[in-house]
């Protein structure tokens, strides 16, 4: 055990403390996000891991898991490449040393803890929460098993219960948060013989491991990985050797994972705001382009009438004047036919006279 | 809920919980406020082809 | 035209029941019931193939993702005619939005198996909303939407029905209808795509961008109008006795105007493609094995059948425009399926990676023959390819 009992309690007293404080002066700001104060965390020193299997077998035994196949003093289950799955939430890996061939590294790998986990990003009922402590905790009872969660963990951590029927979990390392609020260590921590993981602060645990690149430049690489990457994680690593080497992957990026979705989250109240204004304008201006185009053809249609009508009318008119004309000349042709019947008739009688 | 929010994931639960509401309350306003602004367009353009 | 004399016209007396593709069917159906008594009583890892490398397989890359983005019809069809003016296309509007709905509808079903616990699926709406979630806003919009196509469609069957009291009322809300469809649309399109943006590590940097939920939207638009034209042309050929001269007069110009601007947007989605690389600066993954699949998607399946689109148009070979579509349609699939599950984890080492339990390719089959069963139901039945001849005038 790295720590003793009695400042632990401290810490944890401590903890609630600084919570207390740290609502002032975190009140005012909004942008920035810092985590919380004082959480917890683990630091995974790969130099010092001998590759026991005894945190697998503790974190079994503390977490009621079932027993596997292969017993945890099985040393042979070392050679092949694992990864936490329903019935381990934590399991050690070997890798071969490239600084001295044929020496062996080993890494234990279980939930980072994320200070911004991308599980509880993605989850879509808010199953898994970042607790003040550190850890970040899964709640089953909400779970739909959708496993979102593990499409967006950039760890690849959190395991699924395939065949369940009917209450199929999403499993991964808890950092033992029940232990932590009863004031006990994580099972794993506990049981490591080699000094290798050592519980506390997240700042603590950054100072010390600082310093122990500090002493030691020769011996470790000159990083911590989990300070920064994807936002930061609780559980911390320093190695001898790259990263890379022991099966951790270096391009994931620095950026925490409700930053990578804020951009495609900011768009949709926009859509949802905008699209009515933009789709009801593309309506109205193609009622109005319809209605436009009827008032113009109903305008021709009108046009076309009333210019029938003006022809008709002329035509009509003429007419008229032609039956006048006609009638007048009948009428003439009729005054002249009396006239000259009757200058006739009275020649007639003169004749009749003489 | 915290009172103060620590985490980035926290706040964007809080702006979103909040932002999704806005975004049903709005697409229902849409529509009153165009029932209300084209309400009367039907009586005047009556009233226009009476004249 | 009454009840009787509408039923000799597009309803001639039924064939024999046990005709070979009735066999096939009824076999693919008992395939698929046992599959289903099989997910439901030994849970998922008895027919599928996901393990915790892969929670996502065939079922979210295929019936999920792809058929949401073919469903995109309804969309792209309802908001052409009523909203844009281009009312020559109406008469696609009820074939399409009853493909939409039929293809959402399955979405849904298909979900109840891939979920762990699918009793619980309306948590996320009504018990515990984790809105920071994209895949919120995906299951939000899908209900929503899913309830928007329900209605749409519902005018149809109450026309079927001869409830017109009920028809009218919800026939006038086409308008609003319409208008929240294409919102949702934008929104669950986009962010299905928006999905794998939590997840820059695990995707490929050719497929990875920060544009994933533009180019889903965008790409469902094509994949929408093909879909039309696709469904469209198996139509002709087999439901013909059921169309009436409008849908016969408008369909030529339905699938050239839809042929010319799936093409437009083809190339539109390439433009914004090259773009995507120039900004994440992937030029140097083209060179690999990745690379080469990367353009096989893009140039055989985007580019050739957008330009194939495009000859057709100017010479109206309506044989070509079919072929286009059926390419596109392939291609969404190939790109909904690259994304979710062939450029995903694709630094695994190959023994790790993931190929679908014979179980999820049956019960994808019986999905997607349940659709065309329930489409054959539908169209033989209702007012789809025809105007029922009591509502002529009110549209
Ligand atoms: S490592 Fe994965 S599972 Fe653990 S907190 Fe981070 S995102 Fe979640
Ligand atoms: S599987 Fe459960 S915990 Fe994971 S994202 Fe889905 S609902 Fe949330
Ligand atoms: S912290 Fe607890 S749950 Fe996590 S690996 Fe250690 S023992 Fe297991």
């Amino acid at each position: 055990m790295s720590v003793s009992r009695r400042k632990f309690l401290a810490w944890m007293g401590g903890a609630g403390l600084s919570t207390a404080v740290g609502r002032k002066a975190f009140a005012a700001s909004n942008k920035h996000f810092e985590g919380y104060p004082d959480s917890f965390g683990v630091l995974h020193d790969t130099t010092l891991c001998v590759g026991c299997r005894s945190c697998e077998a503790a974190c079994n035994k503390v977490n009621d898991l079932p027993q596997p196949e292969k017993s945890f003093t099985d040393l042979k289950v070392l050679d092949e490449k694992r990864r936490t799955d329903a019935a381990a939430y934590t399991v050690v890996n070997k890798y071969e040393s490239v600084k001295k061939p044929g020496l062996p590294l080993f890494r234990k790998i279980q939930c980072n803890h994320c200070l911004e986990p991308a599980c509880a990003s993605a989850c879509f009922v808010k199953a898994f929460t970042k607790t003040k402590e550190g850890a970040v905790v899964y709640d089953a009872s909400v779970c739909v098993g959708c496993r979102y969660c593990m499409v967006a963990c950039p760890f690849n951590i959190p395991a699924y219960e395939y065949d369940k029927v009917l209450d199929p979990r999403v499993v991964k390392c808890t950092l033992c948060h029940p232990r932590l609020l009863e004031g006990k260590l994580p099972g794993c921590v506990e049981v490591c013989p080699a000094e290798a993981l050592t519980f506390g602060k997240r700042e603590d645990l950054l100072a010390l491991a600082r310093e122990r690149i500090r002493k030691h430049p020769d011996r470790y690489v000159h990083h911590i990985y989990g300070e920064k990457e994807m936002g930061g994680t609780s559980w911390l690593y320093i190695t001898g050797e790259s990263f890379e080497q022991v099966g951790m992957r270096e391009d994931l990026g620095i950026t925490p994972a409700p930053n990578l979705t804020a951009g495609a989250l900011a768009v949709v109240p926009m859509v949802a705001g905008l699209w009515p204004l933009f789709l009801t304008g593309a309506y109205a201006m193609s009622r109005r382009k319809e209605k436009i185009a009827a008032e113009e053809q109903a305008g021709a249609v009108a046009n076309a009438i009333a210019e029938t009508n003006d022809a008709a009318e002329k035509k009509l008119a003429q007419a008229l004047e032609k039956a006048k004309k006609e009638k007048e000349a009948a009428i003439q042709k009729e005054v002249k036919k009396a006239l000259e019947e009757a200058v006739k008739a009275q020649e007639a009688d003169k004749e009749e006279d003489a | 809920m915290h009172d103060v929010i620590y985490t980035l994931q926290d706040f964007m639960l809080h702006t979103k919980n909040i932002t999704y509401i806005l975004m049903g309350v709005g697409l229902v306003a849409y529509v009153a406020f165009w029932n209300f602004l084209t309400g009367k367009d039907d009586d005047h353009e009556a009233a226009g082809k009476e004249e | 035209m009454s009840q009787d004399a509408v039923k000799t016209k597009f309803f001639p007396p039924d064939r024999s029941f046990y005709t070979p593709v009735n066999m096939v069917v009824g076999c693919i159906m008992a395939v698929g019931l046992l599959f289903t008594v099989l997910r439901f009583t030994g849970g998922l890892s008895m027919v599928t193939n996901l393990d915790d490398n892969y929670p996502w397989g065939l079922w979210i890359g295929f019936d999920l993702m792809a058929g949401v983005a073919l469903a995109a019809g309804g969309y792209t069809t309802s908001a052409a005619c009523y909203l844009f003016g281009m009312k020559r296309f109406h008469s696609a509007v009820r074939p399409a939005i009853l493909t939409a709905f039929l293809g959402y509808a399955l979405v849904v079903v298909s979900l109840h198996y891939d979920v762990g616990r699918p009793w619980r699926l309306p948590y996320p709406l009504f018990w515990s909303q984790g809105t920071t979630s994209l895949l919120f806003e995906v299951g939000l919009c899908v209900a929503l939407y899913l309830t928007v196509l329900f209605l749409e469609y519902s005018v149809t069957a109450l026309e079927w029905l001869g409830l017109k009291k009920l028809r009218h009322i919800i026939h006038r809300l086409t308008l609003v209808l319409t208008i929240f469809g294409v919102i949702l649309s934008t929104l669950h399109q986009s962010s299905l795509g928006a999905l794998f943006i939590i997840a820059p590590s695990k995707l490929h940097p050719l497929w990875y961008s920060q544009y994933l939920a533009v180019y889903f939207f965008i790409s469902s638009m094509f994949a929408g109008l093909s879909m039309v034209i696709f469904e469209g042309s198996l139509s002709h050929k087999y439901f013909h006795d059921k169309m009436d001269d409008t849908y016969l007069g408008e369909h030529d110009g339905v699938v050239l105007g839809f042929a010319k601007g799936a093409s437009f947007i083809m190339f539109a989605y390439l433009v914004i493609k090259v773009i995507g690389i120039a900004m994440d600066n992937t030029w140097h993954y083209l060179g690999s094995g990745y690379g080469m699949w990367f353009l096989v998607e893009m140039l055989g399946f985007v580019a050739l059948p957008g330009f194939l689109y495009a000859v057709a148009v100017r010479d109206r070979n309506f044989g070509l425009i079919r072929k286009a579509a059926l390419i596109t349609v392939l291609g969404i699939v190939l790109n909904r399926l690259n994304v979710c599950l062939i450029a995903f984890n694709w630094y695994l080492p190959l023994e790790d990676r993931y190929f679908p339990h014979i179980g999820e390719i049956g019960l994808t089959i019986f999905m997607v023959t349940i659709g065309v069963v329930a489409f054959k139901f539908i169209v033989t039945r209702m007012p789809i390819f025809y105007e029922h001849p009591d509502y002529k005038e009110s549209h």
